[in-house]
């Protein structure tokens, strides 16, 4: 018995072995060493004098950082509960649908989110051209005045939030749909059999059983758009990238485009500590929420 | 008093299936646009007017991005990167995955929660010291640099552990009886009776890894080293105002996870909803 628990484990350790290293080299290495320059003056690459908090002491008096923590939240204020409503709403339609119309709808839906950021960004920076557009001639014929829109600041993240949403729906959507499968027909049925109205078959019986799916997608999108750069760094070429600023692109433009590595790294920390602070929020609710159940 | 109701419902419920098909159209239209105009002559895509066919449809920017741009070989490395991404993730995320669920090792709990742990972790704030790892083992610039940090997927994990353990156990017993070593039972019974999941978890990483930005964004300096949604950014400084081109490249960058998409629909949308933590 003894022997054969050894024999466990050194079986284990030859399996998990391959994920583990690539795990503490790219995982735990970085994320220790994050930590270590944010307290030096390093650039990029080299080392640096320890500086104590100074980077971080730093941060709130920094105007561009400013901008950019303004940003990302509001980028996230206008991202993650319209994206989570417009795919609730386009989720629920395609699940009337049946059969092959379904499937061709949910196509039409999905195809941006497999798409990569990059094409969409082309896609869209024709769509808005400002000379050539198909958005500026439709505004023409409506009678109304072009806008330059990535190059007008208050149109900016409004634009890419907009964008990204109809790039990152599907993968929304696929998960309502998926929620939407998993609530039994009896219920329906019975509700069928009171006469149940639409609106209060929604409210009573779509709505409350599809709750533990809505908050899952609402704290996806959350997580996922705190992290937001892609979008923002290409969308701001040839534009006003410092009006534009969002967390991740201030640490990439400390780091790679200042060398300033140390005061990057606490720009990154900050993030990280943010986005764990949510994590953790989040799977406090969610077990708080499937206790209730 | 049923038949008035039937009808006023079946009249709605039409009015909102049109309204759902106008609306997908509608939001798939800049993807049509996007096409569309990358097969108009340069000429008629500068045209004061919309036209939703070209007068002359052409190949010709097709043509030219192919042969004037390093096209060939960003598909070159989009290709190597996300092939070599997904057989490595698959690999080890299997292997462990199944000592997760069929081994009893000291340390067990202690991975598991390192594995749910690091579901929070961003890696876009790892940039920076990922940049100095990759630049420290000279791999700037290469195919295996621009892999390294991405092939770390935990869900994969998680996903192959909750597919092992739903295996009956009197497969493994009669399997231990035979005297089988535990990769005999891993690659002869759980591996094919989970082929459908790993077939659908290899094409969804293809498919993301394909899509990355950020990183292959950063470690890579070198125009002839670029993957395919890097380089097509670059095409534009190339190409200087030729819009059409331009859309050929994207075109291009996006089809092969288009069309990846389109030929395994079910299985795409089965890995993805899994990934989320849904059972599908």
């Amino acid at each position: 018995m003894l022997t054969n628990r050894r024999k466990d484990a050194l079986v284990a350790a030859v399996l998990v072995a391959p994920f583990l290293a690539i795990y503490l080299l790219v995982f735990v290495w970085p994320t220790i060493q994050m930590f270590g320059i944010s307290f030096t003056d390093a650039p990029l690459i080299g080392d640096g004098d320890w500086v104590g908090t100074e980077n971080y002491e730093r941060l709130p008096k920094d105007p561009r950082f400013r901008t950019a923590a303004w940003n990302t939240a509001y980028f996230v204020l206008l991202t993650v509960l319209p994206g989570t409503i417009i795919a609730l709403l386009i989720g629920l339609s395609i699940s009337r649908l049946k059969g092959r119309l379904q499937s061709v709808i949910l196509a039409l839906f999905f195809l941006p989110y497999i798409l990569p950021v990059s094409v969409v960004y082309l896609i869209w920076d024709w769509v808005l051209n400002f000379q050539f557009g198909i958005l500026m001639h439709i505004l023409d014929l409506l009678g109304m005045d072009r806008i330059p829109i990535m190059k007008t600041r208050d149109w900016f993240m409004p634009a890419v939030a907009i964008v990204t949403i109809w790039w990152t729906a599907g993968f929304s959507i696929l998960l309502f749909l998926a929620g939407l499968r998993a609530i039994p027909v009896e219920i329906y049925e019975a509700a069928a059999l009171d006469n149940a109205g639409r609106w209060t078959t929604f409210r009573r019986i779509t709505w409350p059983l599809l709750w533990p799916v809505t908050s899952l997608v609402f704290t996806i999108q959350l997580i996922a758009q705190l992290k937001i750069f892609d979008q923002v760094y290409l969308f701001s070429q040839g534009g006003r990238p410092n009006d534009n600023m969002v967390l991740v692109y201030y640490v990439f433009q400390r780091a790679f485009q200042q060398d300033q590595g140390g005061r990057a790294a606490a720009v990154a920390v900050t993030l990280f500590v943010l986005v764990v602070v949510v994590s953790v929020l989040q799977f406090q609710l969610l077990r708080l929420a499937g206790g209730r159940r | 008093m049923t038949r008035p109701g039937i009808q006023t419902a079946n009249f709605w419920g039409g009015v909102l299936t049109v309204a759902t098909v106008l609306a997908a159209v509608l939001w798939a239209f800049p993807l049509y646009w996007g096409v569309i105009s990358s097969l108009k002559p340069e000429d008629e895509v500068v045209r004061p007017y919309i036209e939703l066919w070209p007068e002359n449809l052409t190949f010709d920017h097709y043509l030219t991005a192919l042969t004037t741009t390093q096209i060939g070989n960003w598909y070159l490395n989009s290709v190597a990167v996300a092939v070599g991404v997904t057989v490595i993730t698959i690999v080890t995320s299997m292997l462990c995955g199944y000592a997760l669920s069929q081994l009893q090792f000291p340390g067990r709990t202690a991975l598991w929660w390192l594995i749910l742990a690091s579901f929070m972790v961003p890696t876009q704030a790892l940039i920076i010291n990922h940049f100095v790892l990759v630049s420290q083992l000279g791999l700037i610039n290469t195919w295996a640099g621009i892999m390294l940090p991405q092939l770390i997927h935990p869900v994969i994990i998680i996903v192959y552990k909750q597919f092992f353990d739903q295996v009956p156990k009197d497969f493994r017993e009669a399997a231990v009886m035979d005297n089988a070593g535990e990769f005999g039972i891993l690659f002869k019974i759980y591996l094919p009776m989970n082929w459908g999941v790993t077939t659908a978890l290899a094409i969804v990483t293809f498919i993301w890894t394909w899509n990355a930005f950020l990183w292959p964004f950063l470690s890579v300096t070198r125009t002839e080293m670029m993957t395919m949604p890097v380089g097509i950014t670059q095409v534009n400084d190339a190409f200087g105002v030729y819009y059409a081109r331009q859309l050929a490249a994207a075109v291009l960058a996006g089809l092969p996870v288009a069309v990846a998409y389109l030929l395994f629909q079910r299985k795409v949308t089965e890995a993805i909803t899994l990934s989320a933590g849904i059972k599908g």
